[in-house]
């Protein structure tokens, strides 16, 4: 596999596990446009954890997700008692505050970035995106996703039938983040090097996109929205800079003909309608 | 000295102004987060200085300016918003967004990434009083985006199409029933929010005197934030919130380090959310606190 390609599927990998990390709010009915911060905490902490307490690779990609997960927990505390549009741009205000407070830490570099000693490739980056699709998968399998499915629906309705509404709400924000901290780790380990600038609100932007594009209605639409959001721009080359020109036309036809996104629920559910009738 | 950084700060914050107008707008009647509006904004900029280079007089050069911001706005309203009407809440967010990527890469294909000096106009732009400097663009920004709010508060309360336009606010739905043209009012949304923001990038371009394919998007932050400070959906708080974010980011620069604004800022946002989730003005406007 030439370098090229690998370094595409190192990014669609990561791209897969934040647009997975934008999915879980989302599907409960709340844009988080924080995703950027909570992946910046997530690579922070792992660098740290690898640079200066000598923590191997896995463990510490795992420690800064639950540690990014239980300051998710603190920060839905307030940020949760918002809804709809607040509450996207109160996890907004929240990403912007990790980016600008990060810039001012001088024990990982401030604005001179923060070197990451450890290098991680593509077969364990890989590998997590696998890991959280299928976490994701099992999650909506089971009562979560119902409750979640519910309370994005109609929350006052969910509520009467008994779905604790606050709780479900609270654990996808918490968990969203804490995947968002897988990626950010990965990124960090995969390149060497991190500053705070890169995990500006844009990335937070373009996380969402991704979801959106894909298509909020069912689990696969992560997965084509982040697919088509990474190798787009990447077959685009031959256009020079009109790539992007290009890529935002594509972006506004595509959203124009489909404006529940690329993948929706009825055309998956005939689909497997249909193999399950045929045999 | 504090005197002179207020002055800036009241210059900066009414450029915020005039882009957070914008947002509200296009919230409190549509509910939509338009991410297009910080392309305008580089449009009014940019088309600014191209037509001031091109050796256009000043007042051809702003009116074509606010001419492509509202033209634009049109365009983006026809591919966006009408052909997403009924879809969840935030998917025109996505086309909007690309119109952004578009415009951002249309003007770097044509004129490059870099900063491009904006030529000023005027021979003599700054007046002095009692040893401080205001420049002209500042006092006549500040003025004119005050006076442009009131002129869209008076439309908002005394017209029809104001009255059409609160209606639909409160209810879509309900405003189509009964007999709200929803369709054809829209498009005066957009056309409004994108003259406020196109002139906002036109004042920016010529108090700065800078332009460049990215000036929108930390401006545009700054907007969102100013609007949401002074209470989503209410056009005066739009005003009194640009002008404390345009303070508070000239003074934190000033006492605090320019390291230091963004938290100060959006510190300020996330704690006004927490304490008055409506902003500070919210809740006191027309229908619920939305437009």
């Amino acid at each position: 596999m030439g370098g090229y390609v690998q370094g595409v599927l190192v990014l669609l990998a990561i791209n897969v596990i934040s647009a997975y990390a934008a999915y879980l709010p989302i599907a409960a009915g709340q844009l988080n446009l924080g995703i950027a911060g909570f992946m910046a905490i997530g690579a922070y902490l792992s660098a740290y954890l690898t640079n200066e307490l000598g923590v191997a690779v896995l463990p510490a990609i795992l420690a800064a997700s639950g540690l990014t997960g239980l300051l998710a927990l603190v920060i839905a505390v307030p940020v949760l008692r918002t809804s709809g549009i607040y509450l996207a741009l109160a996890t907004f205000a929240v990403g912007q505050i990790v980016e600008a407070t990060i810039l001012n830490l001088r024990i990982v570099g401030g604005a001179a970035g923060y070197p990451v000693s450890h290098y991680v490739g593509l077969p364990m980056i890989a590998g997590c995106a696998f890991g959280v699709f299928v976490l994701v998968f099992v999650l909506f399998r089971m009562r979560f996703g119902l409750c979640i499915t519910a309370l994005h629906d109609d929350a006052a309705v969910a509520d009467l039938l008994g779905v604790n509404v606050r709780a479900y709400q609270t654990a996808a924000f918490a968990l969203g983040s804490a995947i968002a901290a897988v990626a950010g780790a990965l990124y960090a380990h995969h390149f060497s090097y991190i500053e705070a600038q890169s995990f500006n609100v844009l990335l937070s932007i373009y996380i969402v996109l991704y979801v959106l594009l894909g298509g909020t209605q069912t689990i696969w639409g992560p997965l084509a929205g982040a697919a088509m959001f990474t190798l787009l721009p990447e077959l685009l080359r031959v256009g020079a800079e009109w790539r992007y020109v290009a890529f935002a036309v594509i972006l506004i036809a595509t959203m124009a003909a489909r404006p529940q996104g690329l993948v929706t629920a009825a055309p998956l559910r005939r689909l497997f309608a249909a193999r399950r009738a045929a045999p | 000295m504090l005197l002179q950084q207020l002055i800036n700060g009241f210059a900066l914050g009414s450029i915020y102004a005039l882009v957070a107008v914008a947002f509200t707008l296009s919230i409190g009647v549509l509910n939509f987060l338009n991410f297009s509006l910080p392309a305008i904004f580089m449009v009014g900029g940019v088309a600014t200085w191209a037509l001031l280079k091109a050796g256009a007089a000043w007042p051809l050069a702003v009116l074509g300016a606010l001419g492509a911001g509202a033209v634009l706005s049109l365009v983006i309203e026809r591919v966006t918003w009408r052909r997403m009407r009924g879809a969840p809440l935030f998917v025109p967010l996505v086309s909007s967004m690309a119109f952004l990527i578009l415009l951002e890469n249309l003007v770097l294909v044509q004129w490059g990434s870099d900063l491009q000096q904006v030529p000023s106009p005027f021979a003599e732009v700054n007046l002095r009083f009692f040893g401080l400097i205001v420049s002209l663009p500042q006092l006549v920004g500040l003025a004119l985006s005050i006076a442009m709010v009131f002129g869209l508060d008076r439309l908002l309360r005394r017209t029809r199409i104001g009255r059409a336009l609160r209606s639909i606010a409160e209810s879509s739905d309900t405003a189509l029933i009964l007999g709200v043209d929803v369709a054809s009012v829209v498009p005066a949304v957009f056309v409004i929010s994108g003259l406020f923001t196109a002139l906002g990038g036109v004042l920016f371009a010529l108090t700065y005197r800078q332009v460049h394919p990215f000036m929108g998007q930390e401006v545009a932050l700054k907007g969102i934030s100013a609007m949401v400070v002074g209470g989503m959906g209410n056009v005066w708080g739009a005003i009194l919130g640009g002008l404390l974010i345009g303070v508070a980011e000239v003074l934190s620069i000033r006492f605090l380090g320019a390291d230091m604004v963004d938290i100060a800022v959006y510190g300020m946002l996330l704690a006004i959310l927490f304490v008055r989730p409506t902003g500070l003005l919210g809740g006191l406007a027309l229908g619920k606190g939305r437009v």
